[in-house]
C-alpha cells in the first residue's frame, strides 16, 4: 500500500476496519475523538456495527457483550473515559474474553487536560480494575507504528483471550505524518467453540466472571496467571538505539522515547556514549534487556511525560547495581529535546545514586516552571 | 384396559433442571416459568440468549436452557445491547431486579430503551434490594422499613419511588412497556399474555420491549408467603399501578 498522510487516530481507526473490525461502541473525548467519528463513517457503508454510547461504562459493556460472540471488536477513549471503563475492563478480563482498547492519553488527575500525557501507565500496565489480571499494553511513538500495533492488538487479543491495549499518548493520537496502511481484508467471521450465538443443535453456554465457589474461582485465576507467563516469554517487545556501546541508557515510551531519541542522536554528536531503549509493549515489560543493560552501562535515565510510573519498573528491573535518574514532564506538558539533552549531560557528568531520584527532579523543575 | 395418557404439563424446556437458589415464596421462580413457557410456545429457546443480572437473580443463566452472558451491576442493557448488535436474528433479553434496573443501571437501561435496542427487558420490582438482605431501592414505597431505611424511607432525606415503566414509555424507541404483577393467578396468566408480546415486539422488529413484574420478596420483608402477596396486593399496586403504558399500534391483535 502506498504511504499517506494521516492522522494518529484516525490511521488506527481505519486500521482496525482493514483488519475485520466488526463492531465498534465509543463515547466522545478529546483527544480521542477522531477515532468514534472515523468509525461513525466508515462502518455503516461496511454494513458492520457503530453504536455511540451513553457513556464509557455503556461503551464497555457492549464491547463485552459483542465479544460474547466471538466477533472482533474495540472501543477506544482517552484517560478519564478509560477509568470509567475499569468496571467491565475486570469483568472482560474475568470472563477471558479477546477486546482491543485504544487509550489516547491526556492530561491529570482528574478532568486534568486535552494535552499529551503518560499519566495512565500505572492504570493501564498494572491495573486499574479489581482483581488479578494482566493486560498486553502496546504502546506506539509515530504514525506508522499506531498502525502496526492496532494490527497486532486483535491477533494478540485472539490467540491469548486477552485484553490488549493500545496506549498512545495524545501526540501519536493528533500527529500527521506519512505512513501505510494495510490492505483490505475479508472480515474473518470466526465463531470460536466459547462463543454465544444460540443454543440451536447444541448444549447452552454461559460466559461469566462468576466463581461463586472461590475454588473455582482460584482455578480461573490460576489459568490467568499461567497464560500470562506464556505472554511473558512471547510478547515483549522494544527498540534499540545506539545500545551496543552505550555507557548512559535513556528509557522512555511513546512520544516521550521519540523526543529521547533526538536528544541521544544530539548527545552522540557531542561524544556521550548514549544509547536508548524504547519498550513497545508496556506490558510485558522488557526486564530482561533492562537486567543485561545493567550488566554494563553505568548509568540509566528514565524520560516520561508523567512523574515516574515506568520508573519503578526500571527500578526493579536494575536492581540498585548502577544509578537511575529520572526527568519527566507532567500534566499534559512534553519535553523538549534540549531539555532531555541537558539531563544527559548531566547524568553523563555526573552519575548519582539515589533512593528516590524524584527528589532532586522535582528541584530542577521548579526552573521551568512559572511562579 | 390400559388407561390412556395424556400429558396436561411438563417443564418448559427453556427451564434448565437445576434446583434454584430462591427463598421459599419468592415469585423469581414464577418469572423464570413464565418466561420459560413463553420462549417455548414461541419457539425461541435455540435463537435466544440471555443477560442475567447482579441480584438474587445474578444465577439466571443456570436456571435457563439456553445461551447466556452474566453482565455486571446494572450494565445488562449495554451487554445486551453489543449481543444483539452482532446477532442481530438471535433474540436477546435481560433479566433484572430493580436496585440493578433502576439505581446503578438507570443510564444504561434508558439509553437502551431511547435507541430503540432490539431486546426484551424482564424488570422485577419487589421494593428491595434482595441479595444483599433488603436494603433499600428506588422502588422502596415512603414509609417502608429497610435495612437501610431502619426509620421508614423517609422522601425528604431518601426521595421518592422511581417508576420505571411510566418513565421508559415516555421514550420513542420503547415498542411494548407495561407494567403487571405476580401476587395472584389472574395476574400472573396477564403476565404471561404481556412476556408473550414483548418477545413478539423484538421478534417484529418494532423496538424496545419491557415487562415490569410486581413480586414479592418474603424472606426480606419478614413475611410468609401469603402475607407477602397481600403486602403487594395492598401496598404496591396502589403505588405502581398495573397497566399498558407504550403499545406499540403494531401490535394490536397480537396476544395470544
Amino acid at each position: 500500500m502506498p504511504r499517506e498522510l494521516l492522522k494518529g487516530n484516525e490511521a488506527m481507526a481505519e486500521a482496525a476496519i482493514r483488519v475485520g473490525l466488526e463492531a465498534y461502541f465509543g463515547y466522545p473525548i478529546t483527544p480521542q475523538t477522531e477515532i468514534l467519528e472515523w468509525m461513525s463513517r466508515r462502518m455503516p457503508e461496511l454494513g458492520r456495527v457503530f453504536v455511540q454510547a451513553e457513556s464509557e461504562l455503556g461503551a464497555v459493556n457492549m464491547v463485552y457483550g459483542a465479544a460474547c460472540t466471538g466477533a472482533r471488536v474495540m472501543s477506544s477513549s482517552s484517560s478519564p473515559g478509560v477509568s470509567l471503563m475499569m468496571e467491565g475492563l475486570s469483568y472482560i478480563a474475568g470472563t477471558e474474553l479477546p477486546v482491543v482498547l485504544i487509550d489516547i492519553m491526556r492530561g491529570g488527575p482528574g478532568l486534568g487536560n486535552i494535552a499529551p500525557s503518560q499519566g495512565d501507565y500505572n492504570q493501564m500496565v498494572h491495573g486499574g480494575g479489581h482483581g488479578d489480571y494482566h493486560p498486553i499494553v502496546l504502546a506506539p511513538a509515530t504514525v506508522q507504528e499506531a498502525v502496526d500495533l492496532t494490527v497486532e492488538a486483535f491477533d494478540l487479543a485472539e490467540k491469548y483471550r486477552n485484553l490488549v491495549f493500545v496506549v498512545a499518548d495524545g501526540n501519536v493520537g493528533q500527529i500527521m505524518e506519512p505512513a501505510e496502511l494495510p490492505a483490505m481484508r475479508e472480515v474473518k467471521r470466526a465463531t470460536p467453540e466459547w462463543a454465544l450465538t444460540g443454543a440451536e443443535g447444541r448444549e447452552r453456554r454461559f460466559l461469566s466472571s462468576i466463581y461463586i465457589d472461590p475454588v473455582y474461582e482460584e482455578v480461573t485465576n490460576k489459568r490467568l496467571q499461567e497464560r500470562w507467563l506464556e505472554i511473558q516469554q512471547n510478547e515483549v517487545r522494544y527498540r534499540e538505539y545506539y545500545l551496543e556501546d552505550a555507557d548512559l541508557v535513556v528509557i522512555g515510551f511513546g512520544t516521550a522515547g521519540r523526543i529521547a531519541l533526538t536528544a541521544v542522536r544530539a548527545a552522540r554528536a557531542e561524544g556521550i556514549r548514549a544509547g536508548l531503549l524504547r519498550p513497545v509493549a508496556l506490558s510485558p515489560y522488557p526486564y530482561a534487556a533492562i537486567d543485561e543493560l545493567a550488566k554494563r552501562a553505568s548509568a540509566f535515565l528514565v524520560v516520561e511525560m508523567n512523574a515516574g510510573q515506568m520508573l519503578e519498573d526500571v527500578q526493579r528491573a536494575v536492581a540498585g547495581r548502577v544509578p537511575v535518574d529520572f526527568y519527566g514532564r507532567m500534566g499534559g506538558m512534553v519535553p523538549f529535546p534540549d531539555e532531555i539533552l541537558d539531563e544527559i549531560r548531566r547524568v553523563a557528568r555526573e552519575p548519582r545514586a539515589q533512593a528516590d531520584p524524584r527528589v532532586a527532579w522535582l528541584k530542577r523543575l521548579e526552573k521551568v516552571l512559572p511562579h | 384396559m390400559a388407561a390412556t395418557e395424556q400429558l396436561v404439563y411438563e417443564r418448559p424446556h427453556s427451564l434448565s433442571e437445576t434446583p434454584n437458589s430462591y427463598c421459599p415464596g419468592c415469585t423469581h421462580g414464577v418469572a423464570h416459568h413464565l418466561i420459560a413457557e413463553v420462549l417455548d410456545e414461541m419457539n425461541l429457546r435455540e435463537r435466544t440468549i440471555g443477560v442475567a443480572p447482579v441480584g438474587c437473580s445474578v444465577f439466571a443463566y443456570n436456571y435457563f436452557n439456553m445461551d447466556f452472558a452474566e453482565a455486571a451491576h446494572g450494565r445488562a442493557p449495554a451487554m445486551a445491547t453489543g449481543l444483539k448488535r452482532l446477532q442481530p436474528g438471535r433474540i436477546v433479553f435481560t433479566y433484572q431486579g430493580d436496585g440493578d434496573l433502576a439505581s446503578i443501571g438507570m443510564g444504561e437501561i434508558v439509553h437502551a430503551a431511547g435507541r430503540g435496542e432490539l431486546i426484551t427487558v424482564i424488570f422485577i420490582n419487589n421494593a428491595n434490594y434482595g441479595m444483599t438482605g433488603g436494603q433499600m431501592a428506588p422502588t422502596t414505597l415512603p414509609g417502608q422499613k429497610t435495612t437501610s431505611s431502619p426509620y421508614g424511607r423517609d422522601v425528604e432525606t431518601a426521595g421518592y419511588p422511581i417508576r420505571m415503566a411510566e418513565l421508559l414509555a415516555t421514550l420513542e424507541g420503547a415498542a411494548y412497556v407495561v407494567r403487571r404483577s405476580l401476587h395472584d393467578p389472574k395476574n400472573i396468566r396477564l403476565a404471561k399474555k404481556a412476556l408473550h408480546t414483548a418477545f413478539e415486539a423484538q421478534v417484529r422488529g418494532l423496538g424496545f420491549s419491557m415487562v415490569e413484574l410486581l413480586s414479592t420478596c418474603p424472606t426480606n420483608w419478614g413475611l410468609t408467603p401469603l402475607e407477602a402477596l397481600k403486602w403487594l396486593e395492598q401496598n404496591m399496586l396502589p403505588a405502581f399501578p398495573l397497566g399498558d403504558y407504550k403499545v406499540s399500534p403494531s401490535l394490536a391483535g397480537t396476544r395470544p
